[in-house]
């Protein structure tokens, strides 16, 4: 695939993989921003402003973003994570100079008084929304436990007294600081002209004014350790959930490939070791691991849920496989079978525009570099049971931070604290 | 030997690659379609049985889904282990699902790997060993799957409307009853499949780049001496739908609606598909406007409209805190209601760019496409081109849809909510 990148003189960067064959094109404005970035007053602003990009600027009204999107047809979004926030749209090839108009215009917000109040109101939703989904509660107490003072540990969401306290121009303030063109990327694939985008770009986004836009920690994490029981009225939840964090390599590590692949091996939805251990005979309704790349401190996330009563029997036995894969790696059985199910996952995730899209960006924001399909295939196909060996030992599995959530007063001798 | 049919999509200014579907019905009745692909490197397999939650009989509600678990559990010469892991090395990601009315098995992988999955499926549906000894963990997880849903209120209510709005046996629920679980015996599971599993109704459908003629001479040889089982039919039993409010201490409540709308086949059903975009389409549509971006009163609310063979329905959800809920629910289905009284040319505008769209970027997914020509086939008896699909859109105008909902006013709405407390429907 032709592969193409260009920054203009404000520092924005333009990147793309331009592809004859398909039949839409995606494209993406990739801000390096998250819940990481924020002060401390600050918490869930990132998500908010998100919702508030959608809510006009001098030239569009709120509705007329929406409408404007509709018009051409557009598969459009945007999310928030801890340290990135993506606002994209698919389109038909026609529509592509449209939804660049449209995106690059809300990338210059408004951010009206009015708006924000009305919006705030669906931020609160969202939150009691995800409050009452216990696998989602579960998920962010356990980030928060493991990362501690970390600034990975900053919820997306932020809480409800977080949230009402925000204001606008604290809002302003932040889009400020962390919305420069140098901390902006824009990713397009699909069927489209680079010529063309790169001109479309500049015209939209050549005025926006310089600026720097830095991120604090990036230290590496091991985690706090220990075993955290919360504790929720059974009323509110039915199932017990449990979480092993541990440390993993960071996204611009060569380790990020043999961290994958071991998380298939040990977790996968079929054939791994937690999926016979736990969920073949019956004892855990969903047995989960996964590497998350984060920029700076990657994480190994191991999870179950199941019924209460067989929680602590599920621990120990989640405990023993981690601790059997730590000291004697996987088998080259295993190792095999796992490159088997990313090789079909890579080439079925890339046939889609927004599937590259997302891929190249994602690979540029944290490394500066382009990795075609065939390239990141030949990643993995790489990885030795030797370098499985290496980044276990840089990063043991088995020294997690472990995280109750859900009826249980107490797991494993240790008392509950209420959730 | 029924013909090839290419379905030619003419004029190059449209097809980049033109669609090639191909259809052929094995002498048994199993009904075999395929859609080339030539600019992808995977494929995607479906299956669709007619053996899905509607047919589990009185006193065995979650009968299908301990099958569909069950016969993953070991298959012609494998037991479960060597099953899966042959799977696996094949790169399959794969799904066992039961819908209403059909079971469905899907697999997705490289192309090149297609012909040795197709001989597992093969096993899977004709030679699984249904093994005694796995029965007990596949219960535990049939319970776990019931207790699950407690903790996911937004699918809770939506399965409890179903079950409230739908005659039986369509209301019936994959997750079948607890008690009928647990007293299956594995008689009852190797009867339910001795009784359901059969070439005849049987769609299997694959898409992506793969060749027509070795994979049709591979499921001949694959499925061609199934014999022939009897046809069992769905006969949805006379009912009057009910509402009802389910009490639970959330700080949201979940608003779920339904009435009736016209069924796929049927000429209104381009026109419902078209009410449907314009109350829920996109982000400028009249529900997501009205109720979220004006008033603030919900992070979720949508409506779709979904499809039996003899009927349609329109569907509605909503979440919202429970001080909010009664206004949201007032101004949801007053938005339903509203409808009949005009639709502009901008908003068909609008739903024809998003109907248009969502039909050209299908034609990027393998998955996608295996299932949208196997349920063509299984409602329309027939897979609908590109052409047909676009002259239907194009068609589209506000007087069609205002035609559509005097013929579908909102009548007979079945409202169930869950959450703290009861709410009260809009005069």
């Amino acid at each position: 695939m032709p592969f193409h990148s260009h920054t203009l003189p404000n520092g924005l960067t333009l990147i793309g993989e331009p592809s004859p064959a398909a039949r839409s094109a995606a494209v993406g404005f990739f801000v390096r921003t998250g819940s990481r970035d924020e002060r401390p007053e600050e918490s869930g602003v990132s998500h908010f402003l998100e919702h508030m990009m959608f809510k006009g600027t001098p030239r569009r009204t709120a509705l007329d973003v929406n409408l404007d999107f509709d018009r051409i047809g557009a598969s459009y979004n945007a999310y928030t994570s801890e340290e990135n926030t993506v606002y994209y749209a698919a389109v038909l090839p026609e529509y592509l100079p449209k939804a660049v108009d449209i995106l690059a215009d809300i990338l210059r917000p408004s951010l009206r008084t009015d708006d924000f109040d009305t919006e705030k109101q669906v931020i609160l939703e969202e939150i009691g929304m995800y409050d009452d989904q216990p696998g989602w509660a579960a998920s962010d107490h356990a980030r928060k436990l493991f990362y501690g003072a970390h600034p990975l540990g900053n919820s997306v969401l932020g809480s409800k007294e977080s949230v009402s306290a925000l204001t606008r121009d604290g809002m302003h303030a932040y889009f400020g600081r962390r919305y420069s063109p140098t901390n902006i990327v824009v990713s397009a694939a699909g069927h489209y002209d680079w010529d063309r985008l790169v001109r479309l770009v500049t015209e939209a986004c050549g005025h926006w004014e310089r600026g720097e836009a830095g991120r604090g920690s990036r230290t590496e994490w091991a985690g706090q350790g220990g075993l955290h029981v919360l504790t929720r009225d059974k009323a509110k939840v039915q199932q017990e959930y449990v979480m092993f964090l541990a440390g993993g390599p960071p996204a611009d590590s060569r380790l990020r490939y043999a961290a994958d692949t071991l998380a298939l091996a040990l977790g996968d939805d079929s054939g791994s070791r937690l999926y016979w251990a736990l969920v073949d005979p019956g004892l855990a309704d969903s047995a989960d691991s996964s590497y998350y790349e984060n920029d700076g401190a990657g994480c190994a996330y191991t999870s179950f849920s199941c019924e209460p009563e067989r929680a602590e029997g599920n621990l120990a036995i989640v405990r023993k496989v981690l601790a059997e894969v730590q000291r004697d790696g996987i088998t080259a059985d295993e190792l095999q079978t796992a490159k088997s199910k990313i090789a079909s996952r890579v080439v079925r995730g890339s046939e889609r525009p927004m599937g590259r899209m997302q891929a190249i960006a994602a690979a540029w924001a944290y490394t500066g570099e382009y990795r075609d399909v065939d390239t990141e295939l030949a990643n993995f196909e790489a990885v030795s049971l030797a370098e499985v060996r290496a980044y276990l030992d840089r990063y043991p599995i088995d020294r997690s931070t472990v995280v109750a959530f859900g009826p249980l007063e107490s797991l494993a001798g240790v008392a509950g604290k209420p959730a | 030997m029924p013909p090839r049919r290419p379905l030619g999509r003419p004029g190059p200014e449209r097809a980049v690659v033109g669609q090639q579907v191909y259809q052929h019905t094995l002498g048994n009745g199993l009904v075999l379609l395929a859609e080339r692909m030539e600019h992808v490197r995977s494929a995607a397999i479906n299956f669709l049985v007619p053996a899905g939650a509607a047919y589990d009989p009185p006193g065995r509600l979650g009968a299908a889904t301990v099958l569909a678990d069950l016969m993953t559990r070991g298959a012609g010469t494998r037991d479960s282990r060597q099953l899966a892991l042959a799977l696996d090395n094949l790169g399959v990601d794969r799904d066992e699902s039961v819908g209403a009315v059909n079971m469905r098995f899907w697999g997705s992988t490289l192309a090149r790997n297609v012909p040795p999955a197709l001989d597992l499926f093969a096993d899977v549906l004709r030679r699984p060993h249904l093994p005694e000894d796995e029965l007990e963990p596949v219960q535990a997880l049939a319970l776990q799957d019931i207790q699950s849903l407690e903790d996911s209120p937004q699918q809770k209510v939506m399965v409890e409307l179903r079950r409230r709005y739908y005659p039986p046996p369509l209301n019936q629920d994959r997750r079948g009853v607890a008690e009928h679980i647990e007293a299956l015996a594995i008689d009852d599971v190797r009867g339910q499949y001795q009784r359901l599993f059969r070439p005849n109704g049987t769609i299997l459908s694959v898409a992506g780049n793969v060749e027509w003629e070795p994979l049709k001479a591979q499921v001949e040889r694959l499925f061609g001496d199934w014999p022939v089982g009897a046809d069992l039919g769905v006969s949805p039993e006379p009912h009057a739908a009910k509402s009802e409010h389910l009490h639970k201490d959330t700080q949201q409540t979940q608003i779920a609606l339904a009435y009736p709308a016209a069924a796929i086949g049927s000429p209104d059903y381009y026109p419902a598909r078209a009410a449907a975009s314009v109350l829920s389409g996109g982000m400028g549509s009249r529900l997501f406007t009205e109720v979220r971006e004006k008033r603030g009163l919900c992070y979720s609310v949508s409506a779709w409209h979904e499809t039996f063979k003899d009927r349609g329905s329109m569907l509605a959800y909503a979440g919202t805190r429970a001080e909010r809920a009664q206004e949201t629910l007032d101004v949801t289905v007053g938005e339903l209601r509203r409808l009949r009284e005009g639709v502009t040319d901008d908003e068909i505008d609008r739903v024809k760019a998003g109907l248009k769209s969502s039909l050209i970027m299908q034609e990027e997914s393998t998955s996608a496409r295996a299932g949208a020509i196997a349920t063509d086939w299984y409602y329309l008896g027939r897979v609908r081109s590109f052409d047909e699909v676009q002259a239907a859109i194009d068609a589209l105008t506000p007087a069609a849809v205002l035609g559509y909902l005097d013929r579908y006013p909102v009548r007979g709405l079945t409202l169930v909510t869950l959450g703290p407390a009861p709410l009260t429907m809009p005069e």
